[in-house]
């Protein structure tokens, strides 16, 4: 049996004073159930996906199912950093395939604006191994930076190479509504800008945001009479690396995405040659450049070149991010990962407007969960 | 406890491995090493990550290492303004495992190049607590 998503909403990204974490999700649930034409009695399991240490709402699968005004429905919690419901969607696939539900609702959310910024900088600190990494006061872009001058140093990409990953998400976020920064910008913006952790600069990180993103899953017989469009989740991958850097060995690529995508390419019986479009994890430019490596789109070592000659734009050999990415559509941790599957989605059911891929068939939405912990790969295809 | 001596801001203060900081006060950097199967593991941990066994002893290091990769950070966590900026470093000591840590104060970072053989020293800091820094070869 194939699961199929047949509802997906959310919100916009970015600073939302108005707004909780609450409304939200209720905004971004609405949104779906009005795209799948459901009511909320059709949801047989709602999965909260966020991450936590962001949360001031303990347990926020409870307050969720009461707002949307969901119970007794089932409800829980899914934590995997920024790859929250990325893995939430595999959840609900399971849970689907498993029989236990027939339409599954995954949402995940952010309200990370609200925390004022000592708040946010000690959760920021305790992004690694606490013991051993934290007390030195590592940041998320100090890790990524260590991975960026790894692959400098072994493959001589540059920082220009890293900072046109930026000037091309931004090209697209320009575009996208939902998009925290809806501006363009040029290389000299992005290498002029102020170093956080070298050699990564203010236009080379993504920024903290607000947020939430909905999907509404569901096995193939009630797919195929909720929708004309149906999206197919053809293939699923997960794996994990150590915390600790010191318990890694490779510094030049995430290893938990290269095996979560060989799993999802195999169950989807496909090779990255065969991938439209893809949304991948840009939490920093430097991140995109070794994802397009980990996951095949060009060979090791190639994807500062790959982005040098604009193959990741429309047009190109594999279209990247066109919805702007987490670089330019800001990243609510744990929205990002359904806000990735959902354009894809809107890409294969010909709905993603001035940044459609033509004849989009089959794309890949991938997200890394914290410093490199978590990889997950999702496989969609149209039908 | 214990190891709420261990670095700049500790989080943790209970831990079964915190006789590793009273060796840092000795100018000294341990691993643990498996008295099961003998692989050597730094950071120190109570269990073998190879076999899981908790019979383990502790290891003297040499300190020589390799340096990997750096950054470093100029907007940091704000318990860490005081020692803002701060370079991190992880390396590969000649035994095997790896370190991470910060890159200590006196090496200027236009003297930094990755594949730099370094070596760990112990350091006292300002709020009374004990930590390694990588150093230049040569310096003490």
């Amino acid at each position: 049996m194939r699961v199929g998503i047949v509802g997906v909403g959310q919100t916009k990204f970015g600073k939302l004073s108005d707004s909780s974490s609450r409304e939200l999700v209720a905004d971004a649930f609405r949104e779906a159930l009005s795209d799948a034409g459901l009511a909320r009695k059709d949801i047989s399991a709602l999965v909260v996906c966020s991450g936590t240490h962001y949360d001031k709402q303990r347990s926020p699968a409870g307050i969720m199912a009461e707002y949307l005004g969901v119970n007794p429905t089932p409800t829980f919690h899914v934590e995997a950093a920024c790859a929250s419901s990325g893995v939430g969607v595999r959840v609900g696939w399971s849970m689907i395939q498993a029989g236990l539900h027939d339409i599954v609702a995954v949402v995940g959310f952010q309200k990370m604006t609200e925390l004022d910024t000592a708040e946010v900088q000690d959760v920021m600190s305790r992004s690694g191994d606490v013991m051993w990494e934290s007390p030195f006061g590592p940041t998320m872009p100090a890790y990524y930076a260590m991975y960026a001058r790894a692959h400098m140093k072994r493959y001589g990409t540059t920082e220009e190479q890293f900072a046109l990953v930026s000037v091309k998400n931004h090209k697209y976020g320009a575009k996208n509504p939902n998009a925290m920064f809806q501006k363009e910008l040029t290389i000299e913006d992005v290498l002029k800008s102020r170093v956080v952790a070298s050699p990564l600069k203010l236009y080379d990180c993504c920024a903290n945001a607000d947020g939430a993103a909905c999907i509404i899953m569901a096995g193939e017989k009630i797919t195929r009479k909720i929708t004309d469009t149906p999206v197919w989740i053809a293939g699923l991958g997960l794996a994990s690396s150590p915390m600790s850097l010191t318990s890694r060995s490779e510094f030049a690529s995430f290893e938990c995405s290269v095996k979560a995508v060989r799993q999802a390419y195999k169950m989807a019986k496909i090779t990255a040659r065969d991938l439209d479009v893809a949304e991948v994890h840009d939490s920093f430019t430097s991140a995109e450049v070794i994802n397009y490596e980990d996951l095949g789109f060009c060979r090791r070592g190639e994807g500062g070149r790959l982005i040098e000659n604009g193959q990741t734009y429309i047009g190109g050999k594999i279209p990247v991010n066109v919805d702007g990415g987490l670089l330019a559509k800001g990243h609510p941790v744990g929205a990002t990962g359904a806000s990735h599957i959902i354009s894809i989605a809107k890409q294969l059911r010909n709905e993603a407007g001035p940044s459609q891929v033509p004849k989009a068939k089959i794309g890949l939405a991938h997200n890394i969960g914290g410093i490199g912990m978590y990889g997950v790969c999702t496989v969609l295809r149209a039908s | 406890m214990g190891f709420e001596k261990f670095g700049w801001v500790p989080y943790l203060s209970q831990t079964r491995v915190a006789k590793f900081v009273d060796f840092l006060q000795e100018g000294k950097v341990y691993g643990t090493k498996c008295k099961e199967c003998g692989a050597l593991q730094f950071p120190p941990r109570a269990h073998c990550l190879r076999c899981l066994s908790s019979n383990f002893e502790w290891s003297h290091l040499s300190g020589n290492c390799t340096l990997i990769t750096y950054t470093k950070v100029d907007a940091t966590p704000a318990a860490f303004k005081e020692q803002a900026p701060y370079i991190l470093g992880l390396a590969e000591l000649t035994e095997g495992p790896k370190v991470f840590g910060w890159i200590d104060k006196s090496v200027a970072e236009d003297h930094i190049s990755l594949g730099m053989k370094m070596r760990l020293r112990t350091i006292r800091l300002s709020n009374g607590n004990w930590t390694y820094v990588l150093t230049e070869l040569g310096t003490t």
